[in-house]
């Protein structure tokens, strides 16, 4: 019964990361930069969540749909002043950009709600975790954030292929010129792509928050980190590869914590990553690209 | 005019007598004080801030040897510890109380011997902190002492017969901890059913290490963490329908104030500290009216750590004469040869004494949690 209750811990950690990962992986599907600023908006829509619904007491609906719209407006506001300016220079300048970001926004959060620990409630507080076969505990924060992953992840495959504004995200993720020369507007597409995965990330981080109740400055930067690293594992610009390389990383970091020792969890968790990144460097998920010569 | 005149003159001498005599027994000291006022270890410094000022206001109330305190902020980090130090130097300090937590305080001890300038830390409570310099001295408990004496109150009480534990294996606070508490721990007898880790890196998710102690059948789970951490233990716990005895250190201490913390999940946890609030002796008592009537909180062990730190260097120092006017290589070393053949009784101990290297040795005290406050385990 242990391996189904630590699969269980480990597929609703590993939800979590896949969330996450979407937004990191669409970033750098169609704008080919690695967005690190992406973790910390995460916590930035915790704590939109946490002040809407105990500062102001409103219900928690609301908390997550505010923390959504803020971190929409923020996202597009990230890619207007700090990236769009620097399309076309060097990937490196952007990616420098994105730490600068990243740490921007901790600090701001820092500022402003100060960096001591708050303990967030969860959104399903009022949800009695089930009890099956005895030992067997699935808590309402695992139901909602599995359940939630499931369905944006099939929104996101269906926005992909049957809209008009998808499709052209897929034309520039292909060829950014030839999906501009088609009269694509490419600049539009890379921030709707933003708005998209920092959506994304408030409602990922309200379900962390849910199950990992600390809510800090730095509470998104390692998650933000673990996810990046499943969507390397899934295939980088590979939206079900997000999927997968989230809740697989998810579950190994649990059994090796569970079955093999919490003190070395982390060695095991990238061991098994290098291991297979040796054997399919494009990622799980991932396409094989042939370079143009 | 010459009537004047020897009027004057009399009420300059008189004045330069005074000023003579009043430099003699009243000089002003400059008391330096750093730790984190701001961060995630906030709850401690801002602890030791106040509560130094209340012991050095009273300090000065008496009149004779003045107090002069002046509170850095070090963010809990080593790198900012040591520019508070310049800071504090720059300003003229000449004895120190700080730093407040671990880390920083191995950083700044080194500087502090190099500059010899006497250091009493109220709470960096690792064993290497007294060994960075003969003028470095603690007054809580060395970590090893805490799992050694959370060990025995275990064993003594009985409190639990299947122990797990779940520590931070990238602190030296707690690891030293755990270390102590296993040796002492397989002395006694107790039986430790399951050991687990988490990182700083790691930290995010501890339901897999909850889960393993539920499994293993743990009556008792020992945790000689800092309390963010343990508040995030706590609601896994609950949700998970897991509630054995939570057993902490002085690092849980601060637990209550964590914002939008249900508190009723700590109802029942036990925590080492020397200081109960609730304590019946009149100083105590005065300490804790007088800091409840300028914060509105409740005293922690941290804040009653700096208050004795500020009265032990108060009684040092008179006991070695000091004015403030003597240089700080001078105060350093007649404050460490009183240090380590006097006897202080504080609010966290009577009886304190020091060793050479700076060691505390007095008795330990267990509070638990009970509706919402700290309560003396009797």
């Amino acid at each position: 019964m242990n391996i189904l209750q630590y699969l269980i811990n480990g597929i609703s950690i590993g939800s979590v990361y896949a969330i996450i990962a979407l937004g990191y992986t669409m970033v750098y599907g169609i704008a080919k930069m690695l967005n690190f600023a992406h973790g910390d908006v995460i916590m930035v829509g915790a704590y939109i969540c946490y002040c809407v619904t105990v500062y102001l007491g409103l219900p928690v609906l609301a908390g997550v749909l505010l923390s959504m719209v803020v971190c929409t407006v923020l996202g597009i506001t990230i890619e207007g002043l700090a990236y769009k300016p620097l399309r076309g220079t060097p990937s490196l300048a952007v990616l420098i950009t994105a730490i600068g970001v990243s740490y921007f926004l901790q600090n701001a959060a820092q500022l402003i709600w100060s960096s001591n620990p708050k303990s967030f409630t969860s959104i399903v507080s009022n949800m009695k975790p089930l009890h099956l076969f005895g030992s067997l505990t699935i808590t309402g924060e695992v139901i909602v954030t599995v359940a939630v992953s499931v369905v944006i992840m099939i929104g996101l495959t269906w926005f992909t292929s049957s809209t008009r504004i998808g499709k052209s995200m897929r034309a520039v993720s292909e060829d950014r010129d030839a999906a501009q020369l088609m009269g694509i507007n490419v600049n539009r597409t890379i921030s709707i792509t933003f708005a998209i995965g920092s959506a994304l990330a408030a409602v990922a981080g309200v379900l962390m928050c849910s199950s990992i109740p600390v809510l800090m400055p730095t509470t998104g930067s390692m998650p933000g980190i673990r996810a990046f690293t499943a969507a390397v594992f899934g295939g980088i610009g590979s939206i079900p590869g997000a999927m997968l390389g989230g809740i697989l990383l998810g579950i190994i970091e649990t059994f090796a914590k569970a079955y093999l020792s919490t003190q070395f969890s982390d060695a095991i968790v990238f061991g098994v990553l290098i291991i297979i990144l040796l054997v399919k460097p494009a990622g799980l998920l991932g396409k094989q690209v042939q370079e143009k010569v | 005019m010459k009537k004047l005149l020897a009027l004057v003159l009399t009420l300059a001498m008189v004045t330069a007598m005074f000023a003579v005599g009043a430099s003699a027994e009243a000089g002003t000291m400059k008391i330096g004080m750093s730790g984190p006022l701001t961060g995630g270890a906030a709850v401690y410094g801002t602890a030791v801030a106040r509560a130094a000022q209340i012991a050095v206001d009273e300090v000065n109330a008496l009149g004779g040897l003045q107090f002069e305190l002046n509170c850095q902020d070090d963010e809990h980090d080593a790198e900012k510890a040591v520019s508070a130090y310049n800071t504090l130097k720059d300003w003229g300090m000449q004895m120190m109380c700080g730093t407040v937590t671990t880390k920083p305080c191995l950083a700044v001890g080194p500087e502090a011997n190099e500059d010899r300038i006497f250091m009493v830390t109220p709470s960096a409570s690792a064993s290497d902190v007294a060994y960075t310099g003969d003028n470095v001295f603690q007054i809580c408990f060395i970590d090893p002492a805490q799992g050694k004496i959370s060990a025995e109150v275990i064993a003594e009480k009985s409190l639990g017969s299947k122990i797990g534990i779940i520590y931070d294996s990238s602190d030296v606070y707690s690891t030293g901890i755990l270390d102590s508490f296993t040796e002492e721990a397989e002395t006694l007898g107790l039986e430790i059913v399951c050991t687990e880790a988490f990182t700083s890196d790691t930290k995010a998710d501890l339901t897999t290490q909850v889960t393993k102690c539920k499994e293993s059948g743990a009556d008792l789970v020992f945790l000689p963490i800092y309390y963010t951490e343990a508040s995030q233990i706590l609601t896994t716990a609950s949700k998970i329908g897991y509630a054995p005895l939570f057993f902490g250190v002085d690092g849980m201490d601060g637990i209550l104030d964590v914002e939008n913390f249900d508190t009723s999940l700590a109802e029942g946890l036990h925590m080492l500290t020397p200081f109960a609030a609730d304590a019946k002796d009149e100083r105590t008592a005065a300490f804790v009216a007088k800091y409840k009537e300028l914060y509105n909180e409740v005293p922690n062990q941290f804040a009653a750590d700096a208050y004795d730190v500020i009265w032990a260097m108060y009684q040092a120092a008179t006991a070695a004469g000091l004015t403030g006017a003597e240089s700080n290589e001078d105060i350093c070393a007649a404050m460490i040869e009183q240090f380590t053949s006097m006897t202080y009784d504080g609010i966290t101990g009577m009886g304190m004494t020091w060793d050479e290297d700076g060691f505390v040795s007095k008795a330990g005290n267990v509070v638990k949690i009970q509706d919402g406050a700290y309560v003396s385990v009797e």
